[in-house]
């Protein structure tokens, strides 16, 4: 079959490689027919994350048509299903609880080292991003082995585009959760930081659960176009003391929850040693920590902070001085993809919830290259990249 | 009854679980058999400590979720007989005899004489509520002389208790889901 593989940094080829086939017995084989381009595929491609190998096959946020089944898989040849990000066995404890990105059991034993090691315990499997996070193939190709089939997809009813519901996979529910995390309670003020995909559906995701006001901050006018569109005030911090402007918009009280939908991934921040390196290359990392530190500055007495932004590894000048004497709850982690898929898709049936309007480019498989280029270095304008394995290649 | 009179002794030891003390371990059974190196760890399994017993106690299921476990042949009720791959490929081989068995709760065995490598084990079964059972597993071996004696200090001294704790998340798996979780492709084809 043809997938999109990594090679390096910046470097990403579409490569004919081994088609996926049934190992364990809940495990399931997906057609892809979508399947999109993440932010944090970004980070694959520009090198930081440690554990990646020549040849991966990336992606993570897929759906597609079942086309073969294990003896223990619940789903059935010919359905059309979206596959959550987070990889979960649905037997062990976390799971019990819903805490299916906590999932004991789905990254595979020897991969479990690297993270026990790192964070004190094993990461659950995710596709597509690295082998501490278990090495599985990703869905940017034709077909994908999905373990725990009958656990994680959710069968989509004929005639729903694809288009509609493939944001399930990852970035919509990971916006329902920051919402969710933030324990909004009617009337509340949010500020969001960053405008990409997680906080555009953080920031829909707030209203429908009560905030009164939004107020989002980025720098690309386009995406802060479409949170002023979602109903959001916008703050755009190359012209705007964020700060200053949050206490005056709020009468000097501070939003009562905030939102970091930026994270520190996307510098590499993955663990002491990279940090160190980019400390010695001219403090390139001092950005984005800035989000979190700011938004628990920022935050009202009592708040409550949200982190759907990914981190990896250990943040400089965390304010703890702040974050205790300021009696504020933090809330963060992976997306429990599968506690939310019934009532986002729901919600999707029922037209509360549209994330189509996100999508700006659409191409196919064989093209995914350029599209990790344009959605790099073309931020303002490409919001969003959805490759299609049955489209033609671009002339 | 708290009572500020009853005050810990000079040397006293904490509650701390075999295998997490900074000095030297107690007197052991182990030690007082001559073996050396232990390694313990506890994991929890979201089954019932019967459940995680009887899949324990039937030796013959180990092979299948334990790594460089050649073949695991059941004698009889007591007797086991163990063929481990080791580096160079070389195997080790040895008798495993049942010394303790409290179903439910405990398994204990040690090799018999003329075993390649001396070494004991017990595994103890905690009933943990809702979470399931503790499981703890301490292993004690004694590597032989000689060349086969260095590839198994190798094998098993290399990364102390990483094998241990790899074949326990197996186990794990294996008796919580009904597999065993693998990215790997079953025959890894050349890349094209």
């Amino acid at each position: 079959m043809r997938a999109l593989t990594w090679h390096g940094k910046h470097d990403v080829r579409v490569d004919t490689v081994p088609d996926p086939e049934i190992i364990n017995p809940r495990d399931a084989i997906i057609k892809i027919t979508s399947t999109a381009i993440c932010g944090s595929d970004l980070h694959l491609y520009d090198g930081y994350i440690p554990t990646m190998k020549a040849g991966d096959i990336l992606g993570h946020e897929f759906m597609g048509e079942v086309v073969e089944t294990g003896a223990k898989s619940t789903l059935k040849k010919g359905q059309r299903v979206v596959v959550p990000f987070v990889i979960a066995c649905g037997s062990c404890y976390f799971c019990g609880k819903h805490q299916y990105s906590a999932c004991d059991n789905s990254n595979p034993a020897d991969n479990q080292d690297i993270s026990e090691e790192l964070w004190g315990h094993p990461a659950a499997g995710l596709f597509g991003y690295s082998h501490m996070t278990g090495g599985y193939a990703g869905g940017q190709a034709e077909y994908v082995r999905v373990p725990f089939s009958d656990v994680g997809p959710i069968v989509i009813p004929d005639g729903i585009d694809d288009e509609k519901v493939l944001f399930l996979s990852d970035i919509l529910p990971t916006g329902w959760m920051a919402a969710e995390n933030a324990d909004i309670e009617p009337g509340d003020t949010v500020a969001v930081w960053g405008c990409g995909p997680v906080g555009l559906f953080a920031i829909q995701s707030a209203f429908l659960m009560g905030a009164q006001r939004v107020i989002a901050i980025d720098h690309f006018p386009n995406r802060l176009a479409l949170a002023r569109q979602m109903g959001a005030e916008v703050l755009n911090y190359e012209d705007t003391k964020i700060y200053e402007a949050l206490m005056e918009l709020t009468g000097g009280i501070g939003p009562d929850a905030v939102i970091d939908a930026v994270g520190l991934e996307s510098h590499g921040l993955f663990a002491d040693n990279v940090l160190d390196q980019i400390k010695a290359t001219a403090f390139l990392g001092t950005e984005r920590p800035h989000v979190l530190r700011q938004a628990i500055v920022a935050c009202r007495k009592g708040g409550r902070v949200s982190v759907p932004g990914v981190y990896g590894g250990f943040v400089d000048k965390f304010p703890m001085g702040a974050f205790m004497e300021k009696g504020l709850t933090m809330k963060s982690g992976q997306t429990h993809v599968q506690h939310y898929l019934p009532g986002l898709l729901n919600a999707i049936l029922e037209e509360k919830i549209d994330t189509t309007f996100l999508i700006s480019h659409r191409m196919a498989l064989e093209d995914a290259p350029h599209g990790y280029d344009i959605f790099k270095n073309q931020q303002n304008d490409v919001t969003k990249v959805v490759l299609k394995p049955g489209l033609a290649k671009a002339a | 009854m708290i009572d500020q009179a009853d005050a810990a002794e000079p040397g006293a030891r904490d509650d701390a679980p075999r295998g997490t003390t900074r000095k030297a371990e107690p007197d052991s059974e182990q030690q007082q058999r001559g073996e050396s190196a232990l390694t313990a760890r506890t994991i929890t399994i979201n089954r019932k400590p019967d459940e995680v017993y009887a899949f324990w106690r039937d030796f013959s299921n180990l092979a299948g979720v334990m790594e460089n476990i050649e073949a695991i042949t059941v004698r009889d009720d007591r007797t086991s007989h163990w063929v481990v791959n080791a580096p160079g490929g070389r195997t080790v081989e040895w008798d495993a005899i049942v010394t303790e068995d409290e179903p439910g709760r405990l398994i204990a065995w040690q090799s018999a004489e003329g075993a390649d490598v001396s070494n004991s084990g017990r595994v103890a079964f905690r009933d943990a509520g809702e979470r399931g059972t503790f499981v703890t597993a301490t292993l004690a071996y004694d590597p032989p002389a000689g060349v086969v004696g260095k590839l198994v200090a190798k094998l098993f001294q290399k990364e102390p208790g990483i094998q241990q704790r790899r074949d326990l998340r197996r186990i794990k798996q294996f008796l919580e889901t009904g597999e065993i979780a693998t990215s790997s492709p079953p025959n890894p084809a050349p890349k094209a």
